[in-house]
């Protein structure tokens, strides 16, 4: 008796699960995966960590609010591309292939993000670039082009580099130190560019390997040039050697930088020179913060202990700019109503506006245009100890 | 510029002279290298960093150990990535060396992290002023602490039974065999003394750049350029090579601009070779049939 029952209740037990998963399963639909191809590890591995708590935080409020597409959660899939061109390029592959996701995030290396463009170009899959700045990532002549971003962009920040050296500091003559990489060399047409329309002289421009011990021979030739200013392009480490080989030659000039820097442990690695160099970013979470960036600063410290302040939302360029881009992100997948890539590529084209962390955004992608940041969005930073604060006065 | 093209020259020069002389020692003894050299200098560099820096000690004490962890690591490179394959007559141990290097690099990017770190140093902080530039105490020390090595390194070689025993090894280990020498425990001897003198130059380059577990892999690359153009077997013409090279580096970035410096210093190296093929400052030896 026992065991009759026993085989009833299997049978029945079976037909209910048979019968209720189709439901189970409608009730939890298939995630969205977005993919993250950044630097994890190495000399810019605090660049990943930002802009992964970026995303996260958005994804957060985006899962919160009920998914996309009929309530399809975000799921965050990151690779480490160790700051490698090639490396970055089987990341990519992976999360297209394999773990199939429908939008790719990129991370602070201009190289890597360049080398990207092709394949997603090709496989028709969106990429949002969300710190590297390099101008041929969104400007990569392709048609249709899947690559967006919302970060600076070289020509245009080194626009706003030669402005506020001239406005600020009076700057007559600028020494160039660039990255040895298609980053510098960005750089190095966007600021001779720049300086030439403002009527700025180049001294001189020199390049370093981040690989370099001392950098001072540059830098000497730089100053025996005549160059006032120094104009900084390059990451975190190797901006550190610039700033400690300026000390060293005992020249006081001051340097202007690109926001590489802030993508690793810069104060640390410059030491007390680090104070010296101003640098851009597109936000900082000093001063009155508007609604979104007061919800965004509570959530931060909500998740993440070591946020005690402002000042601990380091580097805050990469969580600001993830942030904002993902949000923009779901906006384009919902427009789109699928995560079929060319679909939502349109999609971006159809976002009207958002009110983000750095902006509000109105129309902040056209077909002619996929960066939704523009000159007028720039801060100009340095560091006071640890921290990122902006210059004053 | 020249002062500072000088400085420059000179500092890194003794770095790579230093480095490069592990290559002279072990080959003279037993005819093999360690192509891990580099990561030598970085396991210096991180094991300093790691005690003094992460657990506080006294630097009188890091500095030590971090050099004995060199030597014990010099010790595992000979035992299993060269003896065992000069044993067999084979030259596997090229491989081999550049293997286990590799393995410890990612060794230590496991334990240490990917971020390179700063190992402060009061040598380092302040610039003394010095013919229009700033100098720090460090790069004063550098070619200081170089060429006292290299001087010691001869003396115990030309002044100690030590030394004989080595020379002994080195013209003719049957014969040194025969007469008692232990020629094993030389030559794994010098290759913990070459890991060492890597170790050495980690430590003091560590403040001047940083530290990272990828640090070691161009000053390997450097030093063994400079070994060959010194030449192997002449440790005065390493050191020379050493500080040639460094000052033909600093040179061509300071009047030639940086994207001349890799071009003009790996050209003047085939340069240099091509017309002294056993070294800049040894003589080529000649084989009669």
């Amino acid at each position: 008796m026992q065991h009759s029952l026993n085989r009833r209740s299997l049978l029945l037990g079976s037909a209910a699960f048979t019968v209720a998963t189709p439901a189970l399963l409608r009730a939890q639909p298939a995630p969205i995966k977005l993919g993250l191809v950044a630097a994890l590890s190495g000399q810019s591995a605090k660049s990943g960590e930002g802009i992964t708590r970026g995303l996260t935080i958005a994804i957060d409020e985006v899962n919160a609010a009920g998914g996309l597409l009929g309530g399809r959660k975000l799921e965050l899939v990151r690779r480490d591309d160790e700051s490698n061109p090639g490396k970055g390029q089987i990341a990519a592959r992976e999360l297209l292939d394999r773990e199939g996701c429908s939008v790719l995030f990129g991370g602070i290396d201009s190289p890597v993000s360049v080398a990207l463009v092709p394949i997603m170009n090709q496989a028709k899959v969106p990429f949002m670039g969300v710190w590297a700045a390099a101008t041929n990532i969104t400007r990569n002549g392709a048609d249709p082009n899947f690559c967006f971003r919302v970060s600076a962009v070289d020509v245009l920040v080194d626009k706003a580099l030669v402005q506020y050296a001239m406005r600020k500091h009076g700057t007559k003559s600028a020494g160039l130190m660039l990255v040895n990489n298609g980053w510098g060399e960005s750089n190095r047409l966007g600021m001779t560019a720049a300086a030439e329309a403002a009527g700025l002289k180049i001294a001189g421009i020199e390049k370093f390997e981040d690989g370099d011990v001392d950098m001072t021979p540059q830098l000497s030739r730089l100053r025996a040039a005549g160059a006032d200013t120094v104009f900084l392009v390059g990451n975190a480490a190797p901006g550190a050697q610039v700033v400690r080989g300026m000390q060293r030659i005992g020249w006081t000039a001051k340097i202007i930088s690109h926001w590489g820097i802030s993508g690793g442990r810069f104060p640390e690695l410059a030491g007390s020179a680090a104070r010296n160099v101003e640098f851009i970013q597109t936000y900082s979470f000093f001063g009155n913060l508007n609604a979104t960036g007061q919800r965004v600063l509570a959530a931060l410290r909500a998740k993440y202990p070591d946020i005690k302040g402002p000042g601990d939302v380091s580097p805050p360029v990469g969580v600001a700019n993830a942030y904002d881009a993902l949000h923009l992100t779901a906006l384009a997948i919902a427009k789109a109503g699928s995560t079929e890539g060319p679909k939502i590529q349109q999609g971006f084209y159809g976002v009207e506006n958002y009110a983000g962390l750095i902006k509000t955004y109105a129309k902040p992608f056209t077909p002619a245009n996929h960066d939704a940041l523009t000159e007028n969005d720039y801060v100009m930073v340095h560091y006071v100890g640890e921290q990122i604060e902006p210059v004053t006065g | 510029m020249l002062e500072i093209a000088l400085v420059s020259g000179l500092g890194l020069g003794s770095i790579y002279g230093l480095i490069a002389l592990g290559f002279t020692l072990t080959f003279a003894v037993s005819g093999t290298v360690n192509f891990a050299q580099g990561s030598s200098v970085m396991l210096g560099a991180v094991l300093c960093y790691t005690l003094g820096t992460t657990l506080r000690w006294p630097m009188v004490l890091a500095i030590p150990l971090a050099l004995l962890g060199c030597a014990v690591w010099g010790l595992v490179v000979e035992r299993f990535a060269v003896r065992p394959f000069v044993a067999r007559g084979s030259n596997a141990w090229l491989m081999a060396t550049v293997a286990l290097g590799i393995v410890l690099d990612n060794a230590v990017m496991a334990l240490f992290g990917k971020e390179p770190r700063a190992l402060i140093s009061v040598l380092a902080d302040e610039p003394i002023p010095m013919g229009g530039i700033g100098v720090y105490p460090l790069q004063l020390l550098i070619p200081a602490v170089a060429l006292a090595v290299a001087v010691a390194l001869h003396l115990v070689m030309q002044r100690t039974p030590l030394g004989l025993r080595l020379q002994a090894a080195v013209q003719n280990s049957a014969a040194a065999r025969l007469m008692g020498i232990d020629v094993g425990r030389m030559v794994a001897g010098t290759y913990a003394a070459a890991a060492l003198l890597a170790g050495i130059g980690g430590i003091m380059v560590a403040p001047l750049y940083n530290v990272s577990y990828g640090m070691g892999t161009l000053f390997g690359i450097k030093a063994f350029a400079v070994a060959i153009l010194g030449g192997l077997t002449n440790p005065w013409g390493v050191v020379a090579a050493g500080l040639l090279y460094g000052l033909v580096e600093a040179a061509s970035t300071t009047w030639l601009g940086s994207s001349a410096t890799q071009i003009v210093t790996f050209s003047a190296v085939i340069l240099a070779l091509a017309f002294a093929p056993a070294g800049l400052f040894t003589r080529a030896r000649r084989v009669r049939v």
